[in-house]
């Protein structure tokens, strides 16, 4: 029997930790390996601000907004029950994005999309500014002054547009500006939700 | 140095494009800035704000928030307030629209629930630990 030196015994304990000392003694490196993993995975997740509205798939509420144009009629919740699936288009004369989109709603509407606009916190004479500079693309639009619209649909900014189906039923929400390349999609969404 | 100065100097460049996108000339919401005349139901309100998210600069509350659209959130939560709704209903209806994720308040469901039981499992499974060790350092 050979003495082992004092310093090639790391844990004197009695033996019955020795008996299985693989994973006593990498459990520690593997939790903080998968802590660090944990860690890596959340930096390098694109950064997201976006909310998305969790009310997909739920009836419109029930809102009646007056006219925000003289050129449109306001808007109700009651408007998007029968008929065909329409789109919903969250927008406001300030904000700069929507100016951007404008071109792409006149698009939809062109493919046979009726668009239907809430204008958020807006003045009725730069909304129609807006509306003669950019077109107007919209069957009718209400005058949310409050957000209540907005904030009663889970959608927190502008421009938002939302796919409604003939049921009134929110199927889809896309947040920003519908780029060129997002027209057919939106379209294919409008499709589904008539089916 | 020089790279740090140039990121700085993009930033300044970049910050005063932010606000253009989202800058309304209405006024503000009737409650945006007005205290409830109840004070009991001001306090119900205020605290209630100060644990909701505001969705336009996510790291404020809408307490805390001049964005146009905490102002009308601020509204809505003070006139539901006063037409007696309970706070916590009142979050329930937001979490209804935006998730868990407008409320700072952490809301135990089935995807948060194991952050809860951690803390008790941890005790539990500690205790169970210790007591394997101290029965094994008496028979030694």
């Amino acid at each position: 029997m050979t003495a082992s030196p004092p310093d090639s015994a790391p844990n004197p304990g009695p033996g019955r930790e020795s008996r299985r000392p693989g994973l006593a003694r990498w459990l520690p490196l593997i939790l903080f390996a998968g802590f660090l993993g944990l860690v890596v995975y959340g930096l390098a997740r694109p950064d997201n601000r976006e909310v998305a509205s969790t009310f997909i798939g739920k009836p419109i509420p029930a809102f009646a907004l007056p006219p925000a144009s003289d050129e449109r009629p306001g808007l109700d919740n009651a408007h998007f029950t029968g008929g065909k699936p329409r789109l919903l288009n969250i927008f406001a004369s300030w904000c700069v994005p929507c100016a951007v989109e404008a071109p792409q709603l006149a698009q939809l509407t062109a493919a046979g999309a009726e668009i239907d606009g809430v204008a958020i916190r807006d003045r009725k004479d730069n909304l129609a500014r807006f509306l003669a500079a950019n077109g107007n693309p919209f069957a009718r639009i209400g005058k949310d002054d409050l957000s209540k619209v907005q904030i009663g649909i889970g959608s927190s900014g502008v421009p938002e547009t939302f796919v409604v189906d003939a049921r009134g039923v929110i199927r889809y929400q896309h947040i920003g500006a519908i780029m060129p390349d997002d027209v057919p999609m939106i379209l294919r969404k409008l499709k589904e939700a008539g089916q | 140095m020089r790279t740090l100065g140039s990121v700085v100097a993009a930033f300044l460049a970049l910050a005063p494009l932010a606000p253009v996108a989202a800058q309304d000339s209405m006024p503000p919401a009737p409650y945006a800035y007005r205290q409830l005349p109840d004070a009991a139901q001001e306090a119900k309100a205020q605290a209630l704000m100060e644990t909701l998210r505001c969705l336009k600069c996510q790291s404020q509350s809408i307490a805390d928030s001049d964005a146009s659209m905490a102002g009308d959130m601020r509204n809505e939560v003070r006139l539901r307030i006063a037409a007696g709704e309970q706070p916590e209903a009142i979050r329930a209806w937001l979490i209804e629209r935006y998730g868990d994720y407008v409320s700072y308040t952490p809301q135990l469901n089935t995807l948060t629930w194991p952050l809860f039981a951690a803390p008790a499992v941890i005790l539990v499974v500690a205790a169970l630990l210790l007591r394997g060790r101290f029965r094994r350092g008496r028979k030694a």
